[in-house]
């Protein structure tokens, strides 16, 4: 069971509160998760990646095990304590405005 | 008894503002997807409870909501705004060729006669359409692929499709104008497109007639004379009275020829409305009093209307797509503000009141007439 943490705007969007967990196919990358994460709650399609390249929109960050993942690729495999699900996949909203 | 209801979208979130007939209390509902900046909400002629609004982030992207209940409640629809074929450049800031990308959506079109379809205009400039009440959106690519696109460039704001007007009288003609590319007319029901900018000149760009890249802010038209147009441009108001095959200029006596919105009354198609702005480096009201200008006559002379508007100390800017109106007799005018002020007049311009004085940032205000 893999666990991310969303920021406030998308766990508006996708209706939770707290941590979301997924079981996820495969190994536990990028790509299988957040396919996993958008197949659970379609609204957050287009909102952490682009529609068609997959590729992540500029403002979000993933962090996990205090290590920012952003621009690992997409298919190496998340730390271990995430994949186990010791730890949770933060995906973040960059810091910015006045 | 009829009512209204002003649906206004913020850097903030919507709003929902109601009122009676009367439109002197106002019930204030919001906000609606706090925090998210609100392009546009447009409600259905067809079906006024069916809404829909362009939700945006610069950091999460595009969503795109619907209601079903006036904006009660609303329900997430799709968001994939996908171009239709290849997507060659356009000009950048700096004149170099630089490639098309959406970014948002900022202005919303329903049909007349459908609910389920509403056209949708973005940024980076296209035109985009549903048939299915927002399960999917579709570009209509004849516009994006002119001849003239390849010189098409943003304005300060983006190079944004920011009016969409439909002919009442023809259902193949539609109108829309991009900053800074100028006015497209389509015959065809949107399959094809035309410049229309003869007549316009913008010191802004090196031909100043060109045949396109002149930065329309708004066009206006009132129902019953389609073939008349107003045009507020980055400098100038302009009107046509020939589908836009020739344009020419009404600014007359108006304090600065500057400014976003225009409006026209909804039962006197030659009395029109415009907000004017000191410059296009100066985005506040001239000499800071806040003053909407009413013609009579179809433009080139204009009358002050200041009671109810702050006239010492005022800096706010009012974008194009902050003003509306409504059915009623006496008529009704509403603009909102960057300041997040909602100013509404019921009778036709004479008064102002402000119905809300601190919302966000106003980005779009619509009015619906209810029966």
């Amino acid at each position: 069971m893999i666990r991310i943490v969303l920021p406030a705007h998308l766990r508006v969007l996708a209706k939770v509160d707290g941590e979301v967990s997924l079981d996820v196919k495969g190994e536990a990358t990028q790509r299988n998760v957040l396919d996993a994460l958008e197949a659970r709650y379609p609204t957050l399609r287009g909102t952490i990646r682009d529609h068609v390249t997959f590729v992540r929109r500029p403002f979000v960050r993933f962090y996990a095990c205090e290590e920012d993942l952003s621009n690992e690729p997409l298919d190496e495999p998340l730390p271990r304590a995430v994949a186990e699900g010791s730890e949770p996949l933060l995906v973040v909203g960059a810091m910015s405005g006045g | 008894m009829s009512s209204v209801r002003v649906l206004v979208g913020t850097r903030k979130g919507a709003f929902v503002l109601s009122s009676d007939g009367t439109r002197q209390k106002w019930n204030v509902d919001g906000p609606h997807f706090g925090g998210w900046e609100i392009y546009h909400v447009k409600g259905s002629p067809a079906d006024p409870n069916r809404l829909y609004a362009s939700q945006t982030s610069g950091w999460f992207g595009q969503i795109m909501q619907r209601s079903d209940d006036g904006g009660k409640t609303w329900t997430t629809v799709d968001n994939k705004f996908v171009y239709d074929g290849p997507t060659g450049p356009h000009l950048w800031y700096d004149g170099t060729p630089h490639p098309w990308e959406f970014k948002r959506v900022w202005h919303l079109e329903p049909s007349k006669s459908d609910p389920d379809t509403v056209y949708a205009g973005a940024e980076d400039a296209a035109l985009f359409r549903t048939t299915d009440g927002g399960k999917s959106w579709h570009e209509m690519p004849g516009l994006r692929t002119h001849p003239s696109a390849p010189q098409w460039q943003p304005g300060a704001g983006g190079m944004c499709l920011h009016t969409i007007i439909q002919d009442p009288a023809n259902a193949k003609r539609m109108y829309v104008a991009i900053s800074a590319a100028g006015a497209f007319r389509s015959d065809d029901g949107g399959i094809s497109w035309n410049p229309i900018n003869r007549g316009l000149r913008s010191a802004q760009i090196p031909d100043q007639d060109a045949e396109v890249g002149h930065c329309v802010h708004r066009l206006a038209m009132h129902p019953s004379r389609p073939n008349t147009l107003f045009m507020q441009k980055h400098w100038d108001v302009m009107r046509t009275d020939d589908a836009g095959e020739n344009w020419r200029e009404v600014s007359g006596n108006l304090p600065s020829d500057f400014g976003f919105p225009i409006e026209v009354h909804a039962h006197e198609p030659e009395t029109v409305y415009v907000i004017p702005i000191k410059s296009d480096s100066e985005h506040y009201p001239p000499d800071s009093k806040l003053r909407v200008y009413r013609s009579r006559t179809g433009g080139g002379e204009w009358e002050a209307l200041t009671k109810g508007l702050p006239q010492r100390d005022c800096y706010v800017n009012v974008l194009r797509d902050a003003t509306s109106s409504d059915a009623l007799d006496p008529f009704g005018l509403y603009f909102g503000t960057t300041g997040g002020q909602v100013y509404a007049s019921n009778d036709a311009g004479d008064t102002w009141n402000a119905i809300v004085h601190d919302l966000p940032a106003v980005l779009s205000v619509e009015v619906q007439t209810l029966s």
